[in-house]
Formats: C-alpha cells, sequence, structure tokens
C-alpha cells in the first residue's frame, strides 16, 4: 500500500517535471527554428511588419509565463494533496474554504500551505536574486551563494549553535535547534555581513564588478575557514546541529516566518521591476548605460544591497537550497532571452515552480522520510539546464 | 550645410585620471548638421573628450553647454534624451536587436513601451538594413551587425548631439561607408551634430565637415579640411605624408610605410593605393 502510493508520487511529480522541460524545450526549438526562417526568407518579412512580428515574440513569452503560473498553480494543488496523511482534491478544497474537519484542517493550515507558501516565496526570491545579481555584476557565475552569502549564514549559525549554545540533539538521535529565533538571527546578521563588507569596499575603493565577485569568493572562503574552525571543536550533537541546519527545510519557517520572507520579498520584486530598463541597459555595458542617464553605481549598490537582503532572509529562514539561484535565471535566459522586462517575473515563477516540485517530490519520495529539498533542486535542476544548454548552444 | 544653430559649445574643459592629465582646455562649438571628426594619435584624450560630453566622466573645470544648458546641471535622464552616445567597443547579449534598439527609448520611456516608440525602432531598423535580424539575439551578430546595432540604438534615442567612438573600426569596407553615409543623411535631415572619432583619416576627410587635431589633451587645430595639412599630420603623428586630390577628394598617402605605426590602418584600407596616379605621386618623392 505504502509502495503503492510512493510510486504514484514519484510518477506525478517526475511527469510535472516532465512537462515543464518539455515546454521549455519547445519553446526554445520554437524560437531557433524562428530565427532560421528569418535567415532564409527574409521576404517573408514583407507581409508581416517589424512591430507585429515583436509583439507576436512578446506574446510568446507571455504564453510561457502564463503556463509557469499554471504549472505552479497545479503543483500546489498537487502538492497540498499528497503526504503522510492523503488527501483527495475534493477535501482540499472543501478545507480551504473553511468547511475541513480537523484533522485536515491542521493538515492544510499548519503544515502543507506554509511549506508550500514558503517553497513558492525562496524560489521566487532567490532565483529573482539570482538574475538580478548576474546582471548587475556582470557575471554568468553571480548568485546569492557564490558571493559568500550562504557561507555567511552557515557561520553565523554555527556560532549560534555552539558558542551560545542554541542548539543539541536528543538522546533518541532527533537533531534540534533549542533557539531557532536566536540562530536565524545570527545567520542572517552572517549572512549580510559578507555582502555589507564588499559594498562598503566597492564603495570606498570603486571595485568594478569583476572585484566585487573575487571580494565574495574571498569572504566566503574567510567564513568557511571560521566554521570549520567551530566545527572542529564542537561536540557530537552540535555538530549534529550544524549540519542539520545546513540542510535547507522548507518546514522549517511558520507562518509569521513566510510573512517576514514575503513582506520583504515583494517590496524588493517592485523595486527590481520599476528598475527592469536600468538592468537592461547595464546588460549592454557600464558606458553605454551611463549614457542612457543610469546612475550605474548606485543601482549597482541598491540592487546587490536588496538582493542580498532578500537571501539573507530566505536562507536564514530555511537554511541553504542550492542550484535556484544561479541555474533558475539562466535557464529563463535560454528560453525567453536576456530582457529583464521578462526575465525578472519570468525566473521568479520558474524559481517558484522549480522549487516547489522539488519540495513535494522530497517529502513524499521515501515518505515519511524528508530528504533536504536542496539535493532535489540539484540532482533534477542539473541535467535539465545542461540538456538546455547543449540543445540551444549546439543548434547555433 | 551649415545654418544650423550651435547644439553643443565646450568651454575650456580640463580632465585628469589622477595625476595624469588628460584634457587641457578643451575649447569648440558644434553645429546641427555639422559632422565633426576628432583625430590625433591613440592616447591623445579623443575618446576622454566624448565621455565628458557624454557625462560619463566629469570634467575637473570648464563647461559643457548643450542648446545653452550646462550638462553638469542637467538631470541625467535629460541629457541621454539630447546626447546619444556609441562606445569604442561593445558585446552582444540574450536580447533581440529590436529591445536593443528599444532600450534606446529608455531615457523617454516612463513606464510602458507607447506605439510611437515601436514606430520609431522599426523604421531606424529599416533604415538601418536591419529588418530580418530583428528577432535576433545580439550575441548571433556580426562585428558589422552589431555595430549598426549599437548605432541605431544611438539614433532611437533621437538625439540633438551623437557622439561616435570609432564607429567604423571594426568594419569592413562596404559596413563603413554604410554606417557614415547613414551618420550623415541622419545628422543632414534631423539636423543632428554629431562628432565622430576617427582613426581613418580618408574616411573622415570624406564624410566630415569639421575637424579637431588633439594632440596631449590639447586642441592642435580646429577647422574645415584645410587644416588636414602634412604639416598637422607629421606633428600629431609623427608621420610624412602627402596629400593629393582624387575625384574632388583630398587623400592622405603616407609617404614611408614602413616608418608609421599608428598610421598602418590608414594606409592599409586606402583603396586608391592601387591607382596609378598614386603610385607616381609616391615613386616621385
Amino acid at each position: 500500500m505504502r509502495f503503492i502510493e510512493i510510486t504514484r508520487s514519484f510518477r506525478l511529480c517526475s511527469c510535472l517535471l516532465f512537462l515543464v522541460s518539455l515546454v521549455l524545450g519547445v519553446v526554445a526549438k520554437e524560437n531557433s527554428r524562428n530565427k532560421k526562417v528569418y535567415d532564409f526568407k527574409s521576404t517573408n518579412l514583407e507581409t508581416h511588419t517589424i512591430s507585429e512580428k515583436y509583439r507576436e515574440y512578446i506574446k510568446k513569452k507571455m504564453l510561457f509565463g502564463f503556463f509557469l503560473t499554471l504549472t505552479l498553480f497545479l503543483a500546489s494543488i498537487y502538492s497540498l494533496c499528497v503526504g503522510d496523511y492523503s488527501l483527495s482534491i475534493k477535501q482540499v478544497f472543501n478545507t480551504i474554504l473553511g468547511n475541513g474537519n480537523a484533522q485536515s484542517n491542521l493538515v492544510i493550515w499548519n503544515i502543507r500551505l506554509p511549506r508550500i507558501f514558503a517553497a513558492i516565496v525562496v524560489g521566487a526570491g532567490l532565483s529573482v536574486a539570482g538574475a538580478v545579481m548576474q546582471c548587475i555584476l556582470r557575471n554568468p557565475l553571480a548568485s546569492p551563494y557564490t558571493i559568500g552569502i550562504s557561507h555567511g549564514a552557515m557561520f553565523g549559525a554555527a556560532l549560534a549553535i555552539t558558542m551560545f549554545g542554541f542548539g543539541g540533539a536528543e538522546s533518541i538521535g532527533r537533531v534540534f535547534v533549542s533557539n531557532p529565533y536566536a540562530v536565524t538571527f545570527f545567520a542572517f546578521l552572517g549572512a549580510l555581513i559578507g555582502v555589507i563588507v564588499i559594498l562598503i569596499l566597492a564603495r570606498l575603493r570603486g571595485l568594478a564588478p569583476e572585484a566585487m565577485i573575487l571580494a565574495g569568493v574571498a569572504m566566503g572562503s574567510l567564513f568557511t575557514a571560521g566554521t570549520m574552525l567551530i566545527q572542529y571543536f564542537a561536540n557530537e550533537l552540535q555538530l549534529a546541529a550544524i549540519v542539520y541546519w545546513t540542510f535547507g527545510d522548507l518546514g522549517r519557517p511558520l507562518w509569521k516566518d513566510n510573512l517576514v520572507m514575503f513582506g520583504i520579498g515583494i517590496p524588493a520584486f517592485v523595486y527590481f521591476i520599476y528598475k527592469r530598463w536600468d538592468y537592461n541597459a547595464l546588460e549592454s555595458g557600464e558606458e553605454t548605460a551611463k549614457s542612457l542617464g543610469v546612475n550605474t553605481e548606485r543601482i549597482r549598490l541598491f540592487g546587490m544591497l536588496i538582493a542580498s537582503l532578500i537571501t539573507s532572509v530566505c536562507v536564514a529562514l530555511v537554511g541553504i537550497i542550492g542550484f535556484i539561484g544561479l541555474i533558475c535565471p539562466h535557464m529563463t535566459r535560454l528560453v525567453i532571452g536576456g530582457d529583464h522586462r521578462y526575465l525578472i517575473p519570468i525566473s521568479g515563477l520558474l524559481g517558484a515552480t522549480l522549487l516547489l516540485i522539488s519540495d513535494t517530490f522530497a517529502r513524499t519520495i521515501i515518505s515519511p522520510i524528508v530528504l533536504p529539498v536542496g539535493i532535489i533542486t540539484s540532482f533534477m535542476g542539473a541535467p535539465t539546464f545542461l540538456y538546455l544548454l547543449i540543445k540551444l548552444h549546439g543548434r547555433w | 550645410m551649415g545654418g544650423g544653430s550651435i547644439i553643443l559649445e565646450v568651454d575650456g574643459i580640463e580632465f585628469s585620471y589622477k595625476s595624469i592629465k588628460a584634457l587641457k582646455n578643451v575649447k569648440f562649438k558644434v553645429k546641427g548638421g555639422e559632422i565633426t571628426a576628432i583625430l590625433g594619435p591613440n592616447g591623445s584624450g579623443k575618446s576622454t573628450l566624448l565621455k565628458c560630453i557624454a557625462r560619463i566622466l566629469k570634467p575637473k573645470k570648464g563647461a559643457i553647454l548643450i542648446e545653452k544648458n550646462n550638462l553638469l546641471n542637467l538631470d541625467s535622464n535629460e541629457v541621454a534624451k539630447m546626447v546619444g552616445y556609441v562606445p569604442q567597443n561593445s558585446n552582444g547579449n540574450y536580447m533581440t536587436v529590436f529591445d536593443a534598439l528599444l532600450l534606446g527609448r529608455k531615457p523617454h520611456i516612463k513606464w510602458n513601451v507607447s506605439e510611437k516608440d515601436v514606430e520609431i525602432v522599426s523604421r531606424v531598423l529599416r533604415l538601418m538594413n536591419l529588418e530580418k535580424y530583428a528577432l535576433r539575439y545580439t550575441n548571433q551578430l556580426s562585428g558589422g551587425e552589431l555595430q549598426k546595432v549599437i548605432v541605431g540604438r544611438a539614433l532611437v534615442q533621437e538625439p540633438k548631439l551623437l557622439l561616435l567612438d570609432e564607429p567604423t573600426s571594426n568594419l569592413d569596407p562596404k559596413n563603413q561607408i554604410e554606417i557614415m553615409k547613414i551618420i550623415r543623411d541622419v545628422s543632414k535631415s534631423q539636423n543632428i551634430a554629431s562628432i565622430l572619432v576617427m582613426h581613418d583619416l580618408n574616411l573622415a576627410l570624406r564624410f566630415s565637415d569639421k575637424f579637431l587635431i588633439l594632440r596631449n589633451g590639447e586642441i592642435l587645430a580646429e577647422g574645415d579640411k584645410r587644416i588636414i595639412t602634412p604639416e598637422n599630420l607629421r606633428e600629431v603623428y609623427g608621420v610624412e605624408v602627402d596629400i593629393i586630390e582624387y575625384n574632388g577628394l583630398p587623400i592622405v598617402v603616407p609617404k614611408d610605410v614602413s616608418n608609421c605605426s599608428s598610421f598602418e590602418r590608414t594606409c592599409v584600407d586606402t583603396p586608391v593605393l592601387n591607382a596609378k596616379k598614386v603610385e607616381t605621386t609616391i615613386s616621385n618623392c
């Protein structure tokens, strides 16, 4: 019985993922096919004016965004139904509309909905932060993690758990963090300190974007060394607590934590969207951007600060989730191009969708054991990304 | 030609990179519809001058007036509405040609792209002969096409002043002529003042109305093509040249090719080098 359920959830999850990658592939293929038509039959354009063609192209992007929204919605419903306590779609809707029994109320409102909400907010937040950082640092490897944010958070958490005794493990083997708020706060401080050092250096010494990345890598290794030192002197229980904290877990945030992430994420998102033209200008080079009236230093400073803030909050509350912040923006760029008017919202949608599907997968595949979602995102995302990379670059 | 009102007035600007003075008391005026070529060897301050006018760099002293407004007092977005700038090097990216041109509307766009913006972009695409590339990513273009896109982006800005830093340096002869023709035609018809940094003296002589010779950050000579003399060129570039007339156009021919360094490009690209007339001129010297 249990086995059947597992295979069913496995099948459904892989079906969803397959659907996403299929559509990514089809859109990508469509794009490259279009290019070829333009090459050979340029006279074709006389029947369609350029602006009509352009509108069609924009419409395709919107369609992709719509498809992602739909997938996200379906994945949320599915994620509400599956788990240790299986619910039918009808039960789920009844519970959401307020007609559920005590048990389904508990499962939906206290466990699954906050988890799904966290997956969506963290996925979108990390992905959007990654997209913006890759643009303002002019480096495809830039991501919330390559510039040392996660290492800082880990260091902060390790410090809180050992030095200040906020963590340990029970004799049965269940690891716990005795004061999650203190640990979260220290992780947040650690995450932000690295970025603030880099930004101060950039401001005072006029660091170029390339140098900012290098400074981030340096800060990251400094924090890693600090964490290793702490781990070396920690006792077994503390060590277990540190490792446990490091694995990202979307079940950690409560409703109020989610609201904090949401409250920071939404204004940040609005700011990024507001500055979308500036990011497009930056993409064309520093001097071009300046000549188009962009204050590049200020855009960089605020962009870094805000992107780091979202990431720090997410990392502090759910732990480390790899892959999303680095690869989702690239996937989006490969499929719909680098125009930030669409890149920012759609990479947010893609990040949310992928993280939600991965998390659903992570908690159902060998339930009741919940796999760390970061492992799933990397295992599933990296091959998908490689596939897209080969498919698109091989074509040119 | 001429008759345009003064669009740009550069009044005694100075600029230095740390302790190195790049511009010293540079003064000149440019009228609408006029094409000005800035000439001079590498490191003479040509690009620095353009960047100061585009407000990418801030001059330490002096004033730059655009239509009587002091550049430094203007909001950077206001400057971007009046000044289009084409940098020396550009890279393609994951943006379509259409979007790359649309970026030129950025200073004018408040929140959303209007019909007018799309219309202007389509017009410039047609003008630059880039229609068939409209939906291609700019990182899939050749150097010549990319340069056209960048110039097109500056035109889409509808500037009063167009600044181009070596717009033809990476292009084949056909594209060089094409771009220069477009710049000239647009300047004349829209009454735009264009300032170009150029290394190809013959291309400059063929398309510009006015010349500005820079040496070590100072203006050595300013005026129409009569200032392109063997004496001036010897002084800035350190090479001996002859200036001959071919089909009514003055042509600069270096005398000793083996002896010229910064000049090589110019002489290699000169199509008339094959003409008998030129050969005799060289052998005569």
